[in-house]
């Protein structure tokens, strides 16, 4: 998916990137994660590895190595493709500089696959002010992506994009802290995929439908407001809300909202989690077009249709060292354990692998098990 | 248009730099009182290498895009 994964390169880069406190330099420390992802005949798992290293007293480096080992025959491939196999490695580089309460942060994200190559650099700078309550951060990125395709080596198209963040954290009062964030971003350049197709109604076939290359706009702006809010209760637990509300240029508008409860129980923290998402489809998608080259711009990309997802998570962390005497030099280790269930339900994508007559196939529903088992050692 | 919109971008950030520097504020959550808000579980973000990868996979799957995530935490705890 040539859109989307430019979009995680993106969020990857500033996510990793401006993970500094303002005033305060991230702490040091090393993550060894393994994720898992399974569901709609898509799995896709790997490693990451992240490490920050604090270099003075004003500086701290961050990197990161992912990959995703995908093997894919989701409902998009077993319809119109073959299933395949592809990897892709993402690695990233970061520093933050403190200057007073000013930190600025910069970043740069690499990800490649045999037939896409995203880059991205970003940066970001947070001011603490009025007496630490309050912290502003503006982050900017730039996207630069190649889209190829493994079938013919010829085909090569670009894409540009451009990405603006605001966002302001505020402690209310001392159990109480929120986030407002503004995120708005523009894509320009070939923002489909060249392997989709979309389906059209064609009477001269014996299904009666048949399969055109889909083809997005050339340009898209998308702007997101998400609110935050972290409550900690007084027999030492913590309650986090959340919503966001999304709309851009292709007629895509979204509400998106979560609730989390983290209880300590010694050195045991448990979270549960339920996410709720709802979305409206783009003006230029359709489930089953009247006829071919029915519209200028059409597209069947589930991830555009209408659906609403559900995830419901459990985490479970185990802080198995806090001494500050530790193992040489580490000082603090957990492990940690989560579990999600992502619930799908697609409005407008019919399930066409099940043979039914045109119009009258089920809609499509996924279920997908992500876990993420992760080592952290802070020294 | 995009150079105009940074600009945009910078002089609020001016703006408001500038504002908080001149000005005697009192905040009303002293540092002392901040003990809470500094404990591990109140964190926006735990686990940065986590919370980065489960953003990947609704991104891959629905049709929204940023909004989210944690803007630093001013809370001076130290």
């Amino acid at each position: 998916m040539t859109l989307w994964r430019s979009i995680i390169v993106v969020t990857s880069g500033l996510l990793l990137g401006s993970g500094a406190v303002a005033g305060v330099l991230p702490e040091d420390r090393t993550d060894v994660l393994y994720h898992l992802y399974d569901g709609g005949g898509v799995a896709i798992d790997g490693p990451s590895l992240l490490v920050r290293k604090q270099i003075g007293k004003s500086m701290s480096v961050v990197g990161n190595y992912y990959v995703d080992m995908i093997s894919s025959a989701s409902i998009d491939v077993i319809t119109t493709a073959s299933p395949y196999d592809e990897e892709r490695t993402q690695w990233s580089l970061g520093m933050d500089y403190l200057r007073g309460n000013t930190t600025m942060s910069v970043n740069y994200v690499s990800s490649v696959e045999s037939d896409f190559d995203a880059k991205t650099y970003s940066f970001a700078v947070s001011q603490d002010m009025f007496g630490d309550l309050t912290t502003l951060t503006l982050s900017y990125a730039l996207g630069d992506d190649l889209v190829g395709r493994s079938d013919d080596p010829t085909f090569e198209r670009e894409n540009d994009r451009q990405q603006y963040g605001v966002g302001i954290t505020q402690i209310l009062t001392r159990n109480l802290i929120t986030t407002l964030n503004f995120t708005t971003i523009t894509d320009e350049g070939f923002l489909n995929n060249p392997y989709r197709t979309v389906r059209y109604a064609d009477s001269g076939v014996g299904r009666g439908f048949s399969y055109e290359a889909e083809l997005y706009p050339n340009t898209r702006t998308s702007t997101a407001v998400g609110l935050r809010a972290k409550y900690y209760l007084p027999y030492r637990a913590a309650l986090e809300g959340e919503y966001r509300y999304f709309t851009d240029t292709w007629d895509i508008e979204s509400n998106t909202a979560s609730i989390a409860y983290t209880h300590p129980m010694g050195p045991f923290t448990f979270t549960a989690k339920y996410r709720w998402h709802d979305q409206t489809g783009a003006h230029f998608y359709s489930d089953l077009f009247p006829r071919q080259q029915a519209t200028n711009f059409r597209g069947r990309d589930k991830e555009i249709s209408p659906l609403t997802s559900q995830t419901f998570k459990f985490l479970a962390s185990w802080e198995f060292l806090d001494d500050p005497e530790g193992w040489g030099f580490i000082k603090r280790g957990s492990v940690n354990f989560s579990y999600s269930l992502l619930s799908v339900d697609y409005h407008d994508f019919s399930d066409v692998s099940v043979g039914a007559l045109v119009g009258e196939e089920p809609l499509y529903q996924l279920d997908s098990d992500i876990i993420q088992i992760y080592f952290s050692f802070w020294y | 248009m995009k150079i105009r919109a940074l600009s945009r971008y910078l002089l609020l950030f001016g703006l408001l730099a500038g504002a908080a520097g001149c000005s005697n504020f009192e905040p009303w959550v002293k540092p002392y009182e901040r003990d809470r808000l500094a404990d591990p579980i109140m964190a926006l973000d735990t686990a940065p290498v986590s919370s980065s990868y489960i953003q990947h996979v609704y991104e891959a799957r629905e049709g929204a895009r940023g909004g989210e995530g944690a803007a630093g935490g001013g809370c001076g705890c130290n």
